[in-house]
């Protein structure tokens, strides 16, 4: 194992002012807890400062509440229990170190999701993250294990037949027509500007060991090394999200088979599901949504309402923290832990089919009071 | 070196220094708790040194010029005492290829030992730099007497202000790019309580980033002295930036006129303003404030980093030797067009830059001119090469001015 030095002055010395601060890891870390967690390191040398500093550099915003840390490999969670777990049941509901998460990749479990009306709903779209076991993770991997992963990665993408058949676009050596034509297709994605990231480390190197890999039907697409290890990501236009959610499902289980033929295997436990740099990420990973066209129910003063009813949330079709444009809104599941990918799925396909009918509703002029759903 | 560490470990209050050794050590305060590791989970891989070789075939900076494959392999494993490595070191040159034009340095120290740990890439690193010095062999001479100034006032119908500054860093802690922020915050405290002594036209009042009221700030920001959170990716990729804007402000004196920056790109930048043309003046009171403040930091049990083979230590490689920029606002209308320009001022061992500092363009005909170089040669010597130097611009506007031809002076010998 490689040398490790620390220099530090006491505990008391060191504590972060986060007096200005808003975001989970500034409302649970103490300096009890800071002098108890800055002795330990996990076994690959990531340390409490390494885990905390994105949330200090980023105080946040009065209304919008981030997480504040990252994860530097699967073993800070463990490591780094006594912060992450208040975290992690802040930030995904109620959900307690003792529970246990669900996993469900079986699409024929899903119920419907083939019909969604596409005069209004324009795209489907499922994605997650998957990690590596044995490497570290974004804000801490050395540009070695980058490199690793990646190699990897593309070995097991490589190996993939059929529909799923692709080609994989490292980053640093695209033509500059690779290039146009993934930002033609709105595959492409850039170095990240977000401080929220780069205070983590995760953009170290770039674009050394990055890559953006997609099957030759442009439905199925994985980036490699940008926030996590690995992004997957099935869509298609249309309102057929049991075919997108199909696509995602196969897909994961043949990748996931393949690194098992390898002697490695995603970074997955029990009670938190799949391991990502994120904790706003752990459990499914899961982000299933719809560009849908919902000019009068997003204006209705019952929309907010309606969404936290159904656990959706409303994001603009740029993605996160962008605005919606006449009328047309990306809808996804607001949850990622403590309910299994079927589950998720299935409350936005249901939810979608909702908003659907009250949309069609208001264009008529008519109530939507007897449709309001029940809390999920 | 070892010698400077153990004198520092014996005189400071307790700093703890920790480290691990194999897997299986403890040494006093830190745990690995084995018990912590998930059951089953894979060792870390360790790649060789060809494999963590960083990609600089798209890069123009003097560290991708100099970093071999052998050198990169002969120094990853090393750590400076603070554990700072290799590749924190060159991170911001990897993370910025640079441009076809400009040249950038590619790296940062994180704190003193890395000039020594890391020589086999630093030292030809500052040799391209510095105009060939070469740190193996020569010396640097330091000389603060500002009384051998000559010549130092300008004509005010061209010079609009004056201004010399430096950085300096307190030896026995990190650099801005490794500090941890309890070192950050003890900078702040060294150099606050040694400021605090000082009298007469250098009395004067700190200010905290953190702490500023709003009226503060508007004001700071007015006397152009307000310093902010860096975006240069250069600087933010180097770690210089965390914890902003903890421990972090600006001292100035009552009339304005001497101003230190703490914990900005390196500990303390030190600067010395007027307007006008009395560089004369401008100097006197950079070096008397210089000493005056290392003589407050000395009677406290600490002082500046320095040596004889670099000079002043300083985070870039770039500022080493003395670290000084003196320069001035200079309006030259008819020189400036001149197409003889750049190469008088390349002789002169000067360069211009806009008015609004680095990477900006000049306002109207009015300059930035300051001297080129900062290692191998003293302040003294640096201050007198941009005094006459200005003068010799401002003849060669008064001679343009009156339709005289003007000429290219010989190349600068020292």
């Amino acid at each position: 194992m490689a040398k490790l030095t620390i220099k530090r002055l006491s505990p008391e010395e060191e504590f972060p002012d986060l007096s200005q601060h808003n975001n989970h890891m500034a409302k649970v870390l103490t300096q009890d807890m800071y002098t108890k967690l800055r002795d330990r390191a996990t076994p690959n040398g990531f340390t409490i400062d390494g885990v905390i500093q994105t949330g200090i550099d980023n105080p946040g915003h009065p209304f919008i509440m981030t997480v504040g840390c990252v994860a530097g490999d699967e073993e800070t969670y463990e490591v780094f229990k006594e912060l992450l777990d208040p975290i992690i049941e802040d930030r995904h509901g109620g959900y307690k170190p003792t529970d246990k998460h669900k996993t469900d990749l079986n699409p024929d479990n899903l119920k419907g999701g083939d019909d969604l009306d596409p005069n209004y709903v324009i795209s489907s779209r499922v994605r997650t993250g998957r990690s590596i076991r044995g490497f570290c993770l974004p804000p801490h991997c050395s540009r070695g294990e980058r490199r690793g992963v990646e190699k990897m990665s593309v070995e097991a993408l490589d190996s993939l037949s059929g529909d799923l058949k692709g080609k994989y676009y490292a980053l640093k050596n695209m033509t500059d027509a690779e290039q146009q034509q993934l930002i033609d297709d709105h595959f492409l994605f850039d170095k990240p500007v977000s401080p929220l990231l780069l205070a983590s480390g995760m953009a170290r190197d770039w674009p050394d060991g990055r890559g953006i890999w997609h099957n030759d039907t442009k439905t199925f697409l994985v980036w490699v090394n940008e926030e996590d290890h690995l992004r997957v990501i099935s869509m298609q236009k249309g309102g057929n999200m049991k075919e997108v959610f199909n696509r995602f499902c196969t897909g994961l289980t043949k990748i996931e088979t393949l690194f098992k033929d390898k002697g490695t295997s995603f970074m997955w436990n029990e009670h938190l599901g799949y391991v990502l740099t994120c904790p706003s990420n752990l459990g499914t990973g899961l982000r299933a949504g719809v560009h849908v066209k919902i000019p009068n129910m997003s204006k209705h003063d019952k929309f907010e309402e309606v969404l936290k009813r159904l656990r959706l949330q409303k994001r603009g079709t740029g993605g996160v923290d962008t605005a919606a444009v006449g009328g047309t809104f990306d809808i996804s599941n607001a949850d990622r832990l403590g309910f299994s990918e079927v589950e998720l799925v299935q409350m936005v396909v249901d939810g979608v089919k909702l908003l659907v009918e009250m949309e069609k509703k208001l264009e008529k002029g008519q109530s939507i009071d007897d449709l309001m759903p029940a809390q999920k | 070196m070892a010698n400077n560490f153990g004198r520092i470990l014996s005189s400071k209050r307790n700093v703890g220094i920790l480290s691990l050794i194999g897997a299986g050590s403890l040494t006093a305060g830190f745990l690995l708790n084995r018990e912590h590791v998930t059951a089953g989970a894979q060792a870390r891989r360790v790649y060789p040194a060809s494999a963590e070789y960083p990609d600089l075939r798209k890069h123009n900076n003097c560290m991708a010029s100099h970093l071999t494959p052998a050198i990169y392999a002969k120094l990853v494993d090393k750590a400076t005492p603070n554990g700072y490595s290799l590749d924190q070191a060159i991170q911001t040159g990897v993370d910025n290829p640079g441009h076809p034009f400009i040249k950038t340095v590619g790296m940062v120290a994180g704190d003193e030992e890395s000039y020594e740990v890391f020589a086999d890439l630093l030292d030809p690193v500052i040799k391209e730099r510095h105009n060939g010095y070469d740190p193996q062999i020569m010396t640097h001479p330091t000389d603060l007497d500002s009384s051998k100034l000559t010549s130092g006032n300008f004509d005010e119908r061209y010079v609009l202000s004056s201004r010399v500054r430096t950085g300096r860093s307190i030896r026995g802690l990190s650099l801005p790019p490794a500090c941890t922020r309890a070192e950050r915050r003890e900078v702040e405290r060294v150099v606050v309580d040694a400021l605090a002594g000082l009298k007469g036209d250098l009395a004067g009042t700190y200010y905290s980033l953190t702490h500023m009221t709003d009226q503060e700030q508007q004001q700071l920001i007015d006397d152009h002295f307000l310093f902010d959170k860096p975006v240069s990716p250069l600087l933010t990729c180097s770690g210089m930036a965390r914890d902003w804007p903890d421990a972090r402000g600006i001292w100035h004196n009552n009339t304005k006129t001497f101003l230190i920056w703490i914990n900005e790109e390196d500990h303390t930048r030190v600067i010395s303003m007027e307007k006008g043309g009395n560089m004369k003046r401008v100097f006197d009171r950079f070096c008397t404030g210089l000493k005056e403040v290392e003589r407050l930091i000395q009677e406290k049990g600490w002082e500046f980093m320095w040596n004889e083979r670099l000079g002043y230590i300083l985070t870039c490689p770039s500022n080493l030797g003395t670290g000084l920029r003196a320069g001035v606002h200079v309006n030259l209308p008819k020189l400036s067009k001149d197409p003889r320009f750049t190469k008088i001022l390349d002789n002169l061992r000067l360069q211009k830059r806009g008015t609004g500092g680095v990477d900006t363009a000049a306002v109207g005909s009015t300059f930035d001119i300051s001297n080129l170089d900062r290692l191998g040669q003293s302040e003294v010597q640096l201050v007198q090469t941009v005094v006459d130097g200005v003068n010799y611009l401002i003849d060669c506007e008064k001679k343009l001015e009156k339709g005289q031809d003007i000429k290219i002076p010989p190349p600068f010998k020292k």
